[in-house]
């Protein structure tokens, strides 16, 4: 269960401040998928850098399972949108990275790597370094990693958004297979209006300056999410409910 | 057709020879190559070039390595923590303007005319090459991978061994080959001023005789030792780094 309580962030500028986040408040039942979408400047990576715990909020608080945010743990694993994959290391490596410093012995850390390297369908490619991979393939190695150390939250920060439209499609549908399999809270932040709908159980739209919760959209498409609910008539409509959400902030404002 | 690169650099030392030949004979008063290999197979016969070799390369190696082992974890300190940074540099930038060369006569006057001082100026050569390049690495250490790493669980020390080390190691294997290169030009200008051995030191009482086939033979003694020392290093370099995206 994450809760964020009147969280607020303040950067200092040269002569003024940037109001990254003005008093956001927000809950996540365990195990729920939700989206965050909005524009550049609504403060969603801020948000899910405190969550993550490498930034603090000015104010407010954030607290997973009642337990207020003291810099990164295991319990929250991270996806870079630019992969961050350690590329001294094997596919393998990397995903038995996070292990290490759990201090799991050896053959344990092969075995559990083994299995999420599997379970995103790198098994080929498990002693590879990661420049001989495409970016769908080194996102799928960071989501591997992340799950490794077994956190019950995933915090991805637009970990598709260097790949092409094809890939993306893929790996969104992959991830809920992931997902599916291995259930955890996910807070996946994007700005592609179609893989905030298409994954989430609920939608939170932000809009910026200040940067503020607009909306919350709930999606209740069946999962498995197949290509026909991404074809549906239901789908459509939420799109455009969040496309306006997100599009026609000024107006609202 | 494309021709082998391995090839054409042949092509290239048989042309340069072939000019150097041509050259002797013309009448410049430089000697050809076959008079500057007897000189080297009676040098290699007698021993002196053995001995000069050892001297030398025991200066280049001891000031060199001693170098790269005081500049790595400086230029890590440097790079980690600033105000570490803010109080070193400067005297780094000011000594980096100041060829090693130029205080051979002072550390000549402090140290004597034994090894000290030579190696003394080869470590300052290689230091002052090497620190830099591992505080450019450092600095240059991808924030995301250390915040990877830290959402993974590890701590300072870990990310530090695990990230920042080997996130930096491409950078300090350059600075080693730079440092390197400015060991070998030290070196041969300390020998010049004073030694009892060594290839810049035996060019120096050749110069004296007027000698020019052993000025040759320590000449080219020298560029073959510093070539292959530099090509060690790049095959340790492209061994290590080999992981990197961009080659």
């Amino acid at each position: 269960m994450i809760s964020l309580r009147h969280v607020r962030k303040v950067f200092p500028l040269k002569n003024e401040e940037f109001v990254a986040l003005g008093d956001v408040s927000l809950e996540i039942r365990d195990n729920e998928f939700v989206t965050v979408v909005g524009p550049s400047g609504c403060g969603k990576t801020t948000l899910m850098n405190i969550l993550a715990g490498l930034e603090t909020p000015t104010s407010g608080q954030a607290l997973v399972d009642g337990a207020p945010v003291r810099g990164p743990g295991p319990d929250r694993g991270v996806i870079f949108q630019q992969y961050a994959l350690f590329p001294w290391l094997t596919v393998r490596k990397n995903v038995e990275f996070g292990l290490r410093e759990k201090g799991v012995p050896s053959a344990e850390r092969k075995r559990i790597a083994d299995h999420f390297i599997e379970l995103v369908g790198l098994e080929r490619f498990a002693d590879a370094l990661p420049k001989t991979l495409s970016g769908g393939m080194k996102q799928r190695v960071a989501i591997a990693r992340a799950y490794a150390v077994n956190p019950s939250i995933l915090l991805m920060d637009e970990p598709f958004g260097a790949v092409d439209a094809l890939t993306r499609v893929r790996l969104q549908e992959q991830l809920l297979d992931t997902w599916d399999q291995e259930k955890r809270t996910v807070l996946f932040i994007t700005h592609d209006v179609d893989e905030a709908v298409f994954l989430a159980n609920r939608v939170i739209v932000m809009a910026a300056r200040p940067g503020r919760i607009a909306e919350i959209v709930d999606v209740a498409l069946p999962y498995p999410r197949t290509e026909e609910v991404r074809l549906s008539p239901e789908f459509a409509a939420l799109r455009n409910r969040v496309w306006s959400a997100v599009h026609h902030q000024e107006s609202l404002a | 057709m494309a021709v082998p690169k391995s090839a054409l650099n042949l092509v290239s030392v048989l042309a340069g020879l072939g000019v150097w030949w041509a050259l002797s004979v013309s009448g410049l008063d430089i000697p050809s190559p076959p008079v500057v290999l007897r000189r080297a197979i009676d040098l290699i016969g007698d021993g002196t070039l053995g001995g000069d070799v050892v001297a030398s390369l025991r200066r280049v190696l001891a000031g060199f390595l001693l170098g790269v082992v005081a500049a790595v974890p400086v230029g890590f300190l440097m790079g980690w923590y600033p105000p570490v940074r803010a109080l070193i540099e400067p005297w780094i930038q000011f000594f980096r303007t100041i060829p090693p060369l130029a205080l051979i006569p002072l550390a000549i006057v402090l140290m004597g005319i034994e090894e000290t001082p030579k190696i003394f100026v080869i470590f300052l050569a290689s230091f002052l090459s090497c620190v830099i390049a591992t505080l450019q690495g450092v600095v240059n250490v991808d924030r995301t991978l250390i915040n990877a790493a830290r959402v993974l669980g590890a701590k300072d020390h870990t990310i530090f061994a695990r990230v920042v080390i080997p996130a930096s190691s491409p950078f300090i294997l350059v600075g080693m080959r730079i440092g390197l290169g400015s060991s070998w030009a030290t070196l041969v200008a300390a020998e010049l001023i004073a030694a009892q051995q060594g290839l810049g030191y035996r060019m120096q009482s050749a110069q004296l005789y007027y000698d020019l086939p052993t000025i040759f033979v320590g000449l080219i003694s020298i560029g073959v030792l510093g070539l292959l020392m530099d090509r060690l290093l790049l095959i340790c370099e492209r061994r290590l780094t080999s992981w990197q995206e961009t080659r």
